[in-house]
């Protein structure tokens, strides 16, 4: 579109023809008000208070649904309109209930901000308000009807964003209504239900509160929170959530998630559970003291000074006795990359063992195996919103990956984008799809040897076979082509399906997994075979000269506990993971070692350990993360919980503990002793007030041990893709990284072997792995989606 | 059903056919029937559009739904070019409380009804038509499923028409009780199956309509109005009204007069003689107080203002509007203020509630007036009101707001008066507001 200029309030400006009034003004720094308006939703032009006078045109205009044109003279603020607006609000506030000083939405209230510009403060009507009770819609969703000032985002965000339609209008007139899918007379319970994905975005969407959140609403007022912006824990897309955090009286409390300044990757989205989920923290069940297993086989709290010195003289005693290669270590992948990186390189270097590896939820070995030596081909989450095609194979990101679901939406909805899906099962993010192919049962290898021109392939792939050849040809066609795939493919299929993609030369990819860090903890090189950022032994690397790692392969999960059951293994680090479930390991494996456990709870791994330690979440600590897509993003510490320490504090004390050489673990200060006694809250991502003092009177700075950032510098400098920018990170924003293998120096290998280890959770909405057991909203969900399964079945039943 | 009137000051073109039985197929052929399709197709396939169109620009046709807009102008606008198919919609949504015109058509003369569809359609290039009737007129729709069924039935309608080696169909569909949707793009929803809520426009009907097509929706009796005017010519029509203003109108007259009914007068024609001279003048002798002129949406005439020409533009310079043709005589029996009220009770039981200022605006309009009238009004809700009013009035989504606004500012500037006297006066026995009715009130 060729640009025009027009003028608002006197200032000339310049906007591609087209362009909405209102967000060419938004973004001259113009604010129109609006409650109906949303950005990418469909235009509703209901709330009349974007109303803003045109030259030539006899009425005022609304703004929103006013599109740009050359010469256009425009005011936004006269008294005429100042007016009209006033009279709009005092409209509203007619039936509004002002009861501001209970609601949840007072001091985040659209219509009070409007009412405090406007001065609709005086009321001229005598009679009662219309009122109707509140309604409980499901656990996480409350209506206030009379709070409603029907701006409809609601019903839109719900159709149109979420594909869910499960609100719309009833009634007319002043009797419209807001109302849920699952009307009273329907429910078992005579009350009015919502049967949706309970993503809550249509309280995020309410601009007032008439929409409120079963886990937040009458509990505190938004100025009583510190808002924290950080990563959602819960699955591999990265969302930023905002959470509001509060004191209490063992540290402090997460009161709140939601999206609150949009600023994050996400742009509009959040989840369910990057919005309500957060309550594990304070599960009953949190581990908040140190336990140690007696001879008597009890475990029993003890000091942390006891369970460090434990835990790290027996790892000390093992490594001398037994040897470094007897010793497994596991980490999770909701650590921070710090965490992982620390991880690995203490098992490597203080431990001396390549028996390391994670939960794999996607197989990014191959990954970047299969991508090394290309630049540009790995896509930023970013893409998802704004490429011209996609091809998703496999994968179900609705129910994994929701904030990817979201944007295909979007990208379809708002650019007209062509999205192919292929895959076994029907899942939902068909309906947006061009074409949807539906693969045979475990036909995504076929499928990618068909596209990559083996026509023999096609039986196996899919059984309709003119809709095969028609997809692949429509694949084919594409130029710019955004190629998701699920964590079903693996190995050598994996890697078929991106030498075809690599034949697309404007074609990218990303690799779906499940949480937070999964992507970060493959990267970090919590692997057996290889250092950080996919380096293989033997490789001509700084990494490999300065970690003097043993050079052989170690075990990987699997070979670990094959290894403990034939007594082989000595002692097994086990740090945020819960691989005895994860892989249904035989807990009477690990009769024989000695285990020790960093867990927030009592999960079967470590119903195992010989000394538990209970760690913060990553809702209590600062780092980085990298989503599935290789964006890296700033974790911040929210949320505190007296007696337990960050992974990354407990690897540098058994370190520590040990015997080994701080310093050179965690490069936190040049020639200084490690100040082991304290943390001055370093690691807690709070400024070190000695440090800021050193720098500002030209001293070095001496950072603490426990301080992540201490060690960012190392991987930024060593790990290959990670030379990211620090301000960037430190500013909150996301960078993309490509941690892609150097190339031609590997051979994917061990296909079948490697098949096992990946081990996608396959969470539904409602459940997040171990974690998601501990989260009462996400039970609370889950119950409530059986039930009314339940009742919707007898409901069929009984008619 | 209404007896037919008649004066001799009447000029019968759209009723000609009215009371002689045209809703029988073989009657209607016989009194010219169909004749004007023919001789449209008889101008041939190249020529046919451009000279039904400009015939209808000759005439000087205004839409007679109310908004006045020329009807020839409206059918140039449909892209000759289209991927999505066009429409006609005939809208017969009549609701405008005192409007009973197209009711009139619909039972007298429903394959003109038929016959101005498929004159559209041939103008614009489109194969379907769409004859929507309100969800009142359910008994209407039993007359004009008949007339469609008869025309299919001779051949009139269907593949080929009358030889021209063109479809055109005709679908007739009843509302579901909605004032609102005789709004063009609320009827398009309705007809849709969806919400009858008005469409934001731009994009209008002419180039995305009914189904996303292109769309031409004329009103009942502006349809039935082209058969006539393309047999008689359009300078011919044009000639019969006023100044930019062709040809002739039903006017529903009603109210305190003599000889209520539906007449059909040349545009221009003088409204007092129309209450005066044609509808027989103020019933029982009694003193004229107001008349609407135009269906309820429209500002109040008091009795000295009438003496006026029913034309747009003429209603226009005198403040109101022409709207509907729905006359509405009071007398000097009327309370303006219980007038009023039930002027504003429709509008706020039909809001559509999709905008705040009609939604709102419509429902505190009426809860004031409802207290005045019950006796425990003060002089200040007469300022609350108008301060409503005006502020509804250009600033709704749809033009329903100022159909409520434009009226109950009429009625409170005109007869503020009544209205304090009202306020002032001898209701003592009903009861005024109680403290308690206040409590939670804003």
């Amino acid at each position: 579109m060729p640009d025009v200029n027009f003028i608002v309030d006197g200032k000339q400006l310049t906007a591609p023809a087209g362009t909405l009034l209102i967000d060419a003004c938004k973004s001259a720094g113009i604010e129109i008000p609006a409650f109906c308006y949303y950005p990418g939703l469909s235009l509703q032009a209901a709330c009349r208070m974007c109303v803003v006078r045109v030259e030539k045109m006899p009425k005022l205009q609304t703004a929103c649904t006013t599109p740009v044109t050359e010469g256009m003279v425009v005011q936004t603020e006269t008294p005429e309109i100042a007016q009209a607006r006033k009279a709009t609000l005092q409209l509203l506030l007619g039936n509004h209930p002002l009861d501001c000083p209970v609601c949840d939405a007072g001091g985040e209230c659209e219509l009070q901000d409007m009412t405090f510009k406007y001065g609709a403060a005086d009321s001229f009507y005598a009679e009662p308000k219309n009122h109707r009770e509140e309604q409980k819609w499901s656990p996480v969703v409350y209506f206030d009807r009379p709070r409603c000032i029907l701006c409809y985002r609601c019903v839109r965000m719900c159709g149109e964003g979420m594909d869910v339609f499960a609100l719309g209008i009833q009634n007319r007139g002043s009797s419209s209504i807001i109302a849920p899918n699952v009307p009273a007379q329907m429910s078992p319970d005579q009350l009015a239900h919502v049967d949706c994905e309970q993503c809550g975005m249509c309280i995020d969407a309410c601009p007032v509160g008439a929409l409120t959140s079963g886990t937040y609403r009458y509990k505190t007022r938004p100025w009583e929170m510190n808002h924290v912006a950080t990563i959602c824990t819960h699955c591999g897309d990265g969302c930023k959530t905002t959470l509001g955090v509060r004191s209490t009286s063992d540290g402090s409390e997460i009161v709140r998630g939601d999206n609150r300044d949009k600023s994050g990757i996400n742009g509009d989205f959040l989840c369910n559970k990057g919005r309500y989920a957060f309550d594990f923290a304070n599960h009953g069940e949190r581990i908040t003291q140190p336990l140690v297993r007696h001879a008597d086989g009890t475990l029993k709290p003890v000091s942390w000074e006891v369970a460090l010195e434990h835990a790290g003289s027996r790892l000390r005693e093992l490594r001398d006795s037994r040897g470094g290669s007897s010793i497994g270590v596991i980490g999770g992948n909701r650590l921070t990359n710090e965490e992982a990186y620390l991880l690995q390189k203490f098992a490597r270097t203080v431990i001396g063992t390549n028996n390391i590896d994670h939960h794999r939820t996607a197989d990014y070995v191959t990954f970047a195996q299969a991508l090394s030596g290309t630049k540009g081909r790995t896509a930023s989450q970013h893409d998802t919103a704004s490429f011209p095609a996609v091809l998703l194979v496999g994968g179900d990101p609705t129910n994994q990956n929701p904030l990817t679901a979201w944007n295909l939406r979007s990208d379809v909805r708002l650019n007209k984008a062509r999205v192919y899906v292929a895959n076994t099962e029907t899942i939902k993010l068909r309906r947006q799809a061009k074409a949807f192919l539906q693969l045979a049962p475990y036909g995504y290898g076929a499928f990618a040897n068909y596209l990559a021109g083996d026509a023999a392939a096609a039986s196996s792939a899919a059984a309709d076979a003119n809709a095969l050849s028609a997809f692949r040809d429509a694949v084919k066609a594409e130029e710019k082509l955004l190629i998701l795939i699920g964590s079903e493919l693996r190995g050598a299929e994996l890697k078929k399906l991106i030498e075809f993609g690599l034949t697309i030369p404007g074609a990218k990819f990303a690799l779906l997994s499940d949480y937070v860090n999964s992507r970060g903890a493959a990267d970090m090189g919590l692997l057996p075979d290889m250092l950080p950022g996919y380096v293989p032994f033997g490789a001509k690397h700084p990494l490999a000269s300065e970690y003097a790692a043993p050079a052989a392969p170690g075990l990987d999960m699997l070979g670990i506990f094959d290894a403990a059951a034939e007594g082989e293994l000595s002692a097994l680090y086990v740090v945020g993971a819960n691989p005895i479930a994860r892989y249904a390991v035989d807990p009477a494996a690990l009769k024989d070692t000695f285990v020790v456990v960093q867990e927030m709870f009592l999960t079967e791994t470590a119903a195992l350990a010989d000394v538990i330690l209970p760690a913060a979440n990553l809702y209590e600590k600062s780092g980085s993360v990298t989503n599935s897509y290789g964006d890296l993003q700033q974790v911040a510490k929210a949320a505190d919980r007296a007696g337990v320490r960050s992974d990354f504090e407990m690897i540098v004390r058994i370190a520590d503990k040990m015997g080994a050489e701080v310093p050179k673990l965690v490069p936190f200060g040049k020639g200084l002793r490690a100040d082991m006694g304290q943390s001055r809250g370093a690691h807690s991502g709070e400024a070190d007030r000695h440090a800021v003092w050193l720098t500002a009177n030209n001293l070095e700075p001496r950072l603490s041990p426990f301080d992540p950032f201490a060690i960012l510098d190392e991987i930024q400098r060593l790990v290959p893709g990670y030379s990211l920018l620090r301000l960037q990170l430190l500013s909150g924003n996301d960078q993309h990284l490509e941690p892609a293998a150097p190339s031609g120096l590997v051979q994917i290998t061990g296909q079948s072997a490697r098949r096992d280890l990946v081990l996608p959770a396959h969470d539904s909405l409602f459940t997040s792995g171990t974690l998601g057991r501990y989260s009462a909203m996400l039970n609370d969900l889950q119950q409530n989606e059986a039930q009314r399964a339940a009742a919707s079945s007898a409901h069929t039943a009984a008619d | 059903m209404p007896t037919l009137v008649s004066h001799p000051d009447e000029v019968k073109v759209i009723s000609r056919r009215f009371g002689q039985g045209a809703a029988d197929i073989d009657k209607y052929v016989e009194l010219d029937g169909y004749k004007a399709v023919q001789k449209a197709i008889a101008e041939g396939p190249e020529k046919m559009s451009g000279w039904i169109i400009d015939t209808m620009k000759a005439s000087g046709l205004r839409g007679r739904g109310g908004a006045g807009f020329p009807t020839g102008l409206k059918w140039s606008f449909v892209p000759k070019q289209s991927e999505k198919p066009k429409y006609v919609l005939v809208n017969g949504d009549e609701s405008e409380p005192g409007t009973c015109k197209d009711h009139v058509i619909f039972l007298e003369d429903p394959h003109a009804v038929i016959e101005g569809t498929m004159i559209a359609g041939l103008a614009i290039g489109a194969k379907t038509g769409f004859i929507y009737l309100r969800g009142e007129y359910r008994y209407l729709l039993k007359i004009m499923e008949k007339a469609v069924a008869d025309a299919y039935a001779k051949g009139f309608l269907g593949k080929n028409i009358f030889g021209s080696g063109l479809d055109f169909d005709v679908i007739t569909q009843s509302g579901a009780g909605a004032y609102e949707v005789g709004e063009e793009s609320a009827l398009m929803e309705s007809l849709e199956g969806k919400r009858g809520v008005p469409r934001i426009k731009p994009p209008f009907p002419a180039v995305v309509g009914l189904y996303g097509g292109p769309t031409v929706i004329n009103n009942a009796e502006t349809i039935a109005s082209a058969p006539h005017i393309l047999l008689m010519g359009g300078e011919a029509y044009a000639k019969i009204g006023s100044e930019r203003n062709g040809g002739t109108r039903l006017f529903g007259i009603s109210g305190h007069v003599e000889r209520p009914g539906v007449y059909e007068l040349p545009m221009g024609y003088n409204l007092k003689k129309a209450i005066y001279e044609v509808a027989g003048g103020v019933k029982d002798g009694k003193k004229l107080k107001a008349v609407v002129p135009g269906g309820s949406s429209c500002p109040v005439l008091t009795a000295d203002e009438i003496d006026v020409g029913l034309d747009f533009d003429q209603m226009g310079k005198a403040g109101t509007m022409l709207g509907s043709g729905g006359i509405v005589v009071l007398d000097e029996t009327v309370s303006i203020v219980e007038f009023a009220l039930r002027t504003i009770n429709f509008y706020q039981h039909e809001s559509c509630g999709w905008c705040i200022p009609c939604r709102e605006g419509t429902d505190w309009i009426k809860k004031t007036l409802t207290r005045v009238h019950a006796g425990g009004g003060a002089n200040k809700d007469i300022d609350n009101v108008q301060y409503l009013a005006e502020n509804m009035l250009g600033r709704t989504f749809c033009p329903l707001g100022d159909a409520a606004a434009m009226p109950t500012l009429g009625f409170v500037k005109k007869f503020r008066k009544e209205f304090e006297e009202y306020i002032a006066g001898k209701r003592v026995d009903t009861p005024l507001i109680t403290v308690q009715d206040l409590v939670g009130a804003h």
